[in-house]
C-alpha cells in the first residue's frame, strides 16, 4: 500500500475497530478519531516533504489497479481501475484536510450522544473526503463523491440543532439534484472516450483530459458539434458538472442550502463542510469541468466570472444583515469562495494560484472561526450577536483569536487571505490584456467585496467584543463564559499560525502549485482556444 | 550597516512580541523601557545609515532579504530599498516616535492596559518602518495595511467606550477605501511594468511620454490611497474621530508619521506624478482644498484636541500642494518640521489634559501659563512655528511651498495665503483660550493643576528645540546660497523628475514680497486672535447655542459626516436587508420551498389513489389499457 491508499483507507480499518468495540469503551472512541486524524496530518507532511516540487504538473504518487473489468459484449469492455494520484493541485487540498480533520476531530468532544454511530459516520466521512482528492478515475470519483453525501446527511440530521431535519434534507436534496445528472454525463462521457492503449471504453479522468482519446462522432467529441435538445453537447455537459459543483461551491443562487446546513450542524461538521466540502466543489470546477471541457470552461468564463462576483458582493451584504454569528460566517463563506471562481474564469496563473490559496486559506480560516463560534455555542448555547457585549474584557484569549481570525479573513497583509485575495484580482485584472476573457472591471468590483468584509467583520467585533461587558443571561452567563480551555488552544494556536505562516512565506503555498498550474492554465488555455475555434458555437455567450 | 538596516524595523517588533506576550507579567516600568529602548535602538541604527549613505556615491541601496512570492509571471522578493528619501523618514520615525514612548511612559502611567499599549505602539512603529523601507509598492502595502490595523487598535484603546469604537472601525474602513485605490494602482504598475520594484518601475516610466493615459491611471489610483491615509478631501472624516485615542496616538500616528505615508507614497513615485500632469493639478487642488476646508472648521471647534485635528488635516493639504507643484522637496521638508511642531502641539495638549484630569473643551480651560510653563512655553515655540513666523521652522517649509506655487499659479499662492492666516488665527485662539485669562473649570480642578513629570516635559523641551531650528534644514536660496542642505540630501531621488517638470523660476524681488506679505498677513491675523480672545475675553458658546451662518456650517463640520451617513452608510444597511430579507429568503428559499412542497402536495394527492382495495387496482388496470389502446388509435 503506498501513502495515498494509506491516507484514505486508515479511517476505514479505524471505523471497523470502533464498530467492534463494545459501547462501554466508548470513550475510546474520541481518541481512536483523534488518533486517525493525527496519523492522516503524519502521512500528508510525509506527502508533502517527498512530493516533487520541480514535477508538479505530472500525478504522483500513482497507484493503478484494474477494479472492475467486464466483457459487455458487443458494447466493448467496461474498465473501471482503482486509479489514485495527486499533483500540484489536489496535493495542498490533500494535505488541507488532513489538518482540518485533526481540528474537526478535537472539536468532536462536544458530541456526548450515541458516539458509535457519530464516530463511524465521522471515520467513513474522513476517509470518502480524502478520497475524493486523489481519485482520477471519473467513476471512482462519483464512488467517492457520493460516499461523503451519506455520512454528512446523517451527522447533519441527527446530531444538529433545532432545525437540523429541514436543513439536512435542504443540504441532501440540492447535492443530490446535481450529481444525479452528473452521473449522466459521466456516462455519456464514459461512451464517449476510450483508453489509447487497450481501445475499450474508460473512466480515466486523464485520458478524457486529452482530446485524441475521443471517439470521432461520439456525443462529447471536441471535433464536431454534437447537439441535444438543440444544445451543443459539450455545453451542455460542461453546465451540467459546473452546477453540480457550483452547488458545493456554493454559488449565488444555488447557496441557500449553506446558512442551513452550518448553522444547524454540530461544530465540527460545520468545520468539514466549511473547511472542506466548498473545496471539493472548488476542485472538481478546475479538475474535471475545466479539464475536460476546457472549450466550453473558456466559452462560459465570462459567466463563471460574473457568478463570482455575483457571490462575493451578494455574500458580503448579506452577511452585514445577521444577527447570528454563525451564519454571518456562512455567508461570508459565500463571499471568499466567490474569489474562487473569479479566479478560475481568468484563466491566467496569477489567478488560478491565488484561487487555489483561497481555498487552502479559507479551508484554515472558516474552521477558525466555526471552531470559535462554537466555543461560546457549547458554553452558553447561544449565538445572536445582540445577547453579547463586552467579550474583550470577559474573555481575553478567545477575544485575542476571534480577532487573528477576523483581521486574517478580512484580508490583511501578512495572512494568507491577503495574498490569495490579491493573487485572484491580479490575474482577474490582467485577463483583460493577456486573454482578455474578463473585463477589468470585474477586480474592481470584487475588491468592493474586500472592503464590505471589514465592514461586516469589524461591526461584530464592535457589537460582541467591545463596550462594557453584559451578557442576555446575566451572571450564570458570565460563570459559564470561561476562557479558552487548553484542548481549544490546541486548535486556535496551530491555525492561527498556520494562516500566518501561509501570510509571510507564501512560496511554502505557491512552491508545491506552481508548476502545476502553471502547465494546467497554459494548456487548459490552447486546447479551449483551439477547439472553440473549430466548433464554432453560435454566438459568444458575453453580455 | 545599510546591509543590515533590517535590524530597524526588527527591534520594535522583538519589542512588540515581547511586551504583547508577556504582558501580564511584565512590570509597567520593564514594559516601557522595552517598548523605549527598541526604539530607541532603531533611531541610532538609522542615524548610522544616515551617515554611511550621505559619505557613500550610491543613490539608494536594496537589501535582499527572501523570496516573497513567486508565481505565474511575478516575482515579488521582500526587500528594502534605503535611500535619502526613506532616511528622512526613518529618522522621523524612530527620532521622534522614541521621545513619544518616553513621553507615554508619563502619560499612561495609571492606565491598566499600559503592557498591551506599548506592545501597539511598537508594533505600530514596525509596520511604519516596514512602508518607508518596502523596496517595492507590494512590501510598502503590508507596512500601509499594518499602520491602519494599529491605528484601528490604538484608537480603539479603551475599548469600553462605543464612541472610540465607532471612531476607530470608521477610521480603518475609510482607510479600506482609499487602500482599495493603492491595490488597483499595484495592479496597474503589474499590468504595464510587470513588476512592483521600483526599481523596475522607475527606470523604465522616465521612458514613457509625458502624460501617458496608463501613467496617469495609475497616479490617480495610488493617489486615493493616499486621500485615505492621510486624511485629503473627501476621506478626512476619520482623522478628527480618531482623536478618541490615546493622546500620544495622536501625536505619534495622527500627526507625525502615519499620516505623512500619502507623501511618502508620492514622493515616491516622483517620477510617475512628474509625467502625469493631469494627476499633478489633481493632487495640487485636492490639497489646497483640504487644507483651506480643515482650517474653516477648526476656526470654531473647542475640543483643543479636535483643533489641532483640523489643524493636522490642514497642513496635510499643503504638504499635497507642495507634491502637486512639483516642489517634492518642500513636501518632505515640511512633513519634517510638521512632525517637530504637531507632534509637539499634541503632547503639549496631552500634558494640559494630563493635568485637567482628562478635560478636553477649551471653554473650560484658561490662564494655565503660570501653574505649567513647560508646557506653555514649548507651546507657544511650536505655535509660532506653525504660523510661520520666521525663524522658526515652520516658516521656512511653509514658505517654500508657497514659492513654489506662486511659480506655478499665483492664485495657487493666494488660496495658500488665505489658509494661512486661518492656520495662525485659529492656532493662537487656541492658545489664548487655553493659556491665558482665568481658569474656567471647576474650583476641583484647579486645585489639581500641575506642571507634568520629566518623563513628559523633556520630550516637550526637546522638540520646541527642533520646532525651532528644524528650519534650518532648508534656508530658501534667497538667504544664502547652497544653504538648502535637505534639499542638497534629497536631489538624487528627485533627479530625474525634475528634468522633466519646469524649474520654479521666482525672481529673488518677488520672494522678498511674499515672504514680508504673508509675515505681514500672518501677524494681523495674529493680532485679530489677541484682540478678540485676551482683551475682549471672549469665549466660544456653549453646544446648546443656536449658531447662524457661516459659524454654524464650520462648527458643524459642513454636515459632511451627516451627507455620507444619508448617501452611503444607510443605503447601504438598507441593500444588505433587502438582499437577505427579500432575496435570500424570499425569492430563492421560495422556490427551494415551493419545488419541494409541490412534489410533496402532488404526491399526497397521487398516494390517495393506493387505496388497497383489488378492486379499484382492477379498474385503474382496464382504464390504463383502454387508453394505451386509444393513443395508439389516435397517433398511428
Amino acid at each position: 500500500m503506498s501513502w495515498i491508499s494509506t491516507i484514505i483507507f486508515l479511517p476505514v480499518v479505524f471505523l471497523v475497530i470502533i464498530l467492534l468495540l463494545p459501547s462501554r469503551f466508548r470513550e475510546w472512541y474520541r481518541y481512536i478519531t483523534l488518533g486517525t486524524a493525527i496519523l492522516q496530518a503524519g502521512i500528508a507532511c510525509i506527502i508533502y516533504l517527498r512530493f516533487d516540487q520541480a514535477g508538479s504538473d505530472g500525478f504522483q504518487f500513482l497507484e493503478k489497479v484494474p477494479w472492475i473489468h467486464l466483457s459487455l459484449g458487443n458494447l466493448g469492455r467496461l474498465e473501471i481501475d482503482y486509479f489514485l494520484g495527486v499533483d500540484g493541485l489536489s496535493a495542498p487540498l490533500l494535505i488541507l484536510s488532513a489538518v482540518v480533520m485533526v481540528a474537526a476531530a478535537i472539536s468532536s468532544w462536544e458530541i456526548k450522544e450515541n458516539m458509535k454511530g457519530y464516530f463511524a459516520l465521522f471515520l467513513l466521512m474522513d476517509a470518502a473526503i480524502m478520497g475524493v482528492f486523489c481519485a482520477l478515475d471519473f467513476f471512482l470519483f462519483y464512488v467517492f463523491y457520493e460516499l461523503m453525501l451519506l455520512p454528512l446527511y446523517f451527522l447533519i440530521g441527527m446530531w444538529g440543532g433545532p432545525r437540523r431535519e429541514y436543513a439536512a434534507l435542504k443540504f441532501f436534496l440540492y447535492t443530490l439534484f446535481g450529481s444525479v445528472f452528473m452521473l449522466l454525463v459521466i456516462v455519456g462521457l464514459y461512451f464517449s472516450v476510450t483508453d489509447p492503449v487497450s481501445g475499450a471504453y474508460t473512466f480515466n479522468m486523464l485520458h478524457m483530459m486529452d482530446a485524441a482519446n475521443f471517439v470521432p462522432g461520439a456525443v462529447f467529441s471536441p471535433e464536431v458539434v454534437q447537439t441535444i435538445l438543440g444544445v451543443p453537447a459539450r455545453l451542455l455537459g460542461f453546465a451540467v458538472i459546473f452546477i453540480a459543483f457550483a452547488i458545493k461551491v456554493p454559488v449565488v443562487p444555488l447557496h441557500t442550502w449553506l446558512p442551513d446546513a452550518h448553522v444547524e450542524a454540530p461544530t465540527p461538521i460545520s468545520i468539514i463542510l466549511a473547511g472542506l466540502l466548498l473545496k471539493i466543489g472548488g476542485y472538481g470546477i478546475l479538475r474535471i469541468c475545466f479539464g475536460i471541457f476546457p472549450d466550453s470552461a473558456l466559452y462560459f468564463s465570462w459567466f463563471i466570472g460574473m457568478l463570482g462576483v455575483i457571490s462575493i458582493l451578494y455574500g458580503a451584504l448579506n452577511a452585514l444583515a445577521m444577527k447570528d454569528l454563525k451564519k454571518l460566517i456562512a455567508y461570508s463563506s459565500v463571499s471568499h469562495m466567490g474569489f474562487v471562481l473569479l479566479g478560475f474564469a481568468s484563466f491566467t496563473t496569477e489567478g488560478t494560484s491565488g484561487a487555489l490559496l483561497q481555498m487552502v486559506s479559507h479551508g484554515i480560516l472558516s474552521t477558525m472561526l466555526f471552531f470559535l463560534v462554537g466555543v461560546l455555542y457549547n458554553r452558553v448555547h447561544d449565538r445572536f450577536i445582540p445577547n453579547f457585549r463586552g467579550l474583550a474584557s470577559h474573555m481575553p484569549h478567545y477575544t485575542a483569536f476571534v480577532m487573528v481570525a477576523f483581521f486574517a479573513s478580512l484580508g490583511l497583509p501578512g495572512f494568507s487571505a491577503f495574498i490569495a485575495e490579491a493573487f485572484t484580482l491580479i490575474g482577474t485584472f490582467n485577463s483583460q490584456s493577456v486573454n482578455g476573457l474578463l473585463p477589468r472591471w470585474m477586480a474592481i468590483a470584487g475588491s468592493l467585496g474586500i472592503l464590505l468584509s471589514a465592514a461586516y467583520f469589524l461591526w461584530t467585533l464592535q457589537r460582541m467584543f467591545f463596550g462594557t461587558t453584559r451578557f442576555r443571561g446575566g451572571e450564570a452567563w458570565s460563570k459559564q463564559l470561561i476562557d479558552l480551555r487548553p484542548h481549544e488552544w490546541a486548535v486556535l494556536l496551530p491555525m492561527a499560525l498556520l494562516t500566518l505562516m501561509l501570510g509571510i512565506f507564501p512560496s511554502l503555498f505557491f512552491d508545491l502549485s506552481n508548476s502545476a498550474l502553471a502547465n494546467m492554465v497554459q494548456e487548459l488555455f490552447e486546447t479551449g482556444k483551439r477547439h472553440l475555434d473549430s466548433l464554432q458555437y453560435t454566438n459568444n455567450l458575453r453580455f | 550597516m545599510i546591509e543590515k538596516s533590517w535590524l530597524i524595523p526588527l527591534l520594535p517588533f522583538l519589542g512588540f512580541l515581547i511586551n504583547g506576550l508577556g504582558r501580564s507579567r511584565i512590570s509597567k516600568k520593564t514594559a516601557a523601557v522595552i517598548g523605549s529602548a527598541s526604539v530607541l535602538c532603531s533611531f541610532i541604527l538609522s542615524v548610522l545609515v544616515f551617515f554611511e549613505l550621505q559619505g557613500s556615491a550610491e543613490t539608494g541601496v536594496t537589501v535582499k532579504l527572501f523570496e516573497w512570492i513567486r508565481a505565474g509571471s511575478l516575482q515579488i522578493p521582500f526587500s528594502f530599498y534605503v535611500d535619502p528619501l526613506t532616511c528622512v523618514w526613518l529618522l522621523v520615525i524612530t527620532g521622534i516616535g522614541f521621545l513619544i514612548h518616553v513621553y507615554s511612559a508619563g502619560y499612561m502611567h495609571a492606565d491598566q492596559g499600559f503592557g498591551k499599549f506599548f506592545s501597539y505602539l511598537n508594533l505600530f512603529v514596525f509596520f511604519m518602518l516596514i512602508l518607508v523601507m518596502g523596496a517595492g509598492y507590494a512590501i510598502m502595502f503590508i507596512g500601509w495595511e499594518g499602520v491602519g490595523l494599529c491605528s484601528y487598535l490604538l484608537i480603539g484603546f479603551w475599548y469600553k467606550n462605543d464612541a472610540y469604537n465607532d471612531a476607530a472601525k470608521k477610521a480603518f474602513i475609510m482607510n479600506r477605501i482609499g487602500d482599495l485605490g493603492f491595490l488597483l494602482g499595484i495592479f496597474l504598475l503589474i499590468a504595464t511594468f510587470g513588476s512592483t520594484d521600483f526599481t523596475e518601475i522607475f527606470p523604465q516610466a522616465a521612458g514613457f511620454q509625458s502624460g501617458d493615459g496608463r501613467l496617469l491611471a495609475i497616479t490617480l489610483c495610488l493617489f486615493i490611497g493616499a486621500v485615505g491615509k492621510s486624511a485629503q478631501l473627501p476621506l478626512y472624516t476619520w482623522l478628527p474621530d480618531a482623536m478618541a485615542g490615546p493622546t500620544p496616538v495622536s501625536a505619534l500616528i495622527h500627526a507625525a508619521t502615519m499620516v505623512t505615508a500619502g507623501v511618502y507614497m508620492v514622493a515616491r513615485s516622483n517620477i510617475l506624478y512628474a509625467l502625469s500632469p493631469v494627476a499633478m493639478t489633481v493632487v495640487a487642488i485636492t490639497g489646497l482644498a483640504t487644507a483651506i476646508f480643515a482650517a474653516l472648521i477648526a476656526l470654531t471647534q473647542n475640543d483643543i484636541k479636535k483643533v489641532l485635528a483640523y489643524s493636522t488635516v490642514s497642513q496635510l493639504g499643503y504638504m499635497f500642494l507642495a507634491l502637486g507643484v512639483g516642489a517634492f522637496t518642500g513636501a518632505v521638508f515640511h512633513v519634517m518640521t510638521h512632525a517637530f511642531f504637531k507632534a509637539l502641539l499634541f503632547l503639549g495638549a496631552g500634558s494640559v489634559i494630563h493635568a485637567l484630569h482628562d478635560q478636553q473643551d477649551m471653554r473650560r480651560m484658561g490662564g494655565l501659563k503660570k501653574a505649567m510653563p513647560v508646557t506653555f512655553l514649548t507651546m507657544l515655540l511650536a505655535t509660532l512655528a506653525i504660523s510661520g513666523i520666521p525663524p522658526f521652522s515652520g516658516f521656512f517649509s511653509k514658505d517654500e511651498i508657497l514659492a513654489h506655487a506662486f511659480s506655478r499659479d499665483p492664485l495657487l499662492w493666494v488660496l495658500g495665503f488665505a489658509g494661512a492666516l486661518l492656520t495662525a488665527f485659529y492656532m493662537f485662539r487656541m492658545l489664548f483660550l487655553t493659556f491665558w485669562g482665568d481658569f474656567r473649570g471647576t474650583a476641583k480642578e484647579k486645585q489639581g493643576i500641575h506642571e507634568s513629570p520629566a518623563s513628559m516635559t523633556v520630550p516637550l523641551i526637546l522638540l520646541a528645540v527642533l520646532s525651532v531650528v528644524g528650519g534650518f534644514l532648508g534656508i530658501p536660496e534667497v538667504f544664502a546660497r547652497q544653504a538648502h542642505l535637505l534639499g542638497g540630501f534629497l536631489a538624487p531621488v528627485f533627479a530625474a523628475s525634475q528634468e522633466v517638470l519646469p524649474a520654479m523660476h521666482v525672481p529673488h524681488s518677488t520672494e522678498w514680497i511674499l515672504m514680508g506679505i504673508s509675515v505681514l498677513g500672518v501677524l494681523v491675523s495674529i493680532g485679530m486672535a489677541w484682540s478678540l480672545y485676551v482683551k475682549k475675553k471672549r469665549v466660544p458658546a456653549e453646544d446648546t447655542v443656536q449658531r447662524s451662518g457661516l459659524v454654524a456650517w464650520s462648527y458643524h463640520k459642513f454636515y459632511v459626516d451627516e451627507l455620507y451617513q444619508a448617501l452611503i452608510v444607510r443605503p447601504l444597511d438598507a441593500l444588505s436587508g433587502f438582499f437577505y430579507r427579500v432575496m435570500d429568503k424570499r425569492f430563492i428559499d421560495g422556490i427551494v420551498n415551493g419545488v419541494g412542497s409541490t412534489i410533496l402536495a402532488f404526491s399526497s394527492t397521487l398516494r390517495l389513489l393506493q387505496t388497497g382495495r383489488i378492486g379499484s387496482y382492477l379498474f385503474y388496470m382496464v382504464a390504463g389499457i383502454i387508453l394505451i389502446f386509444l393513443l395508439n388509435y389516435l397517433i398511428f
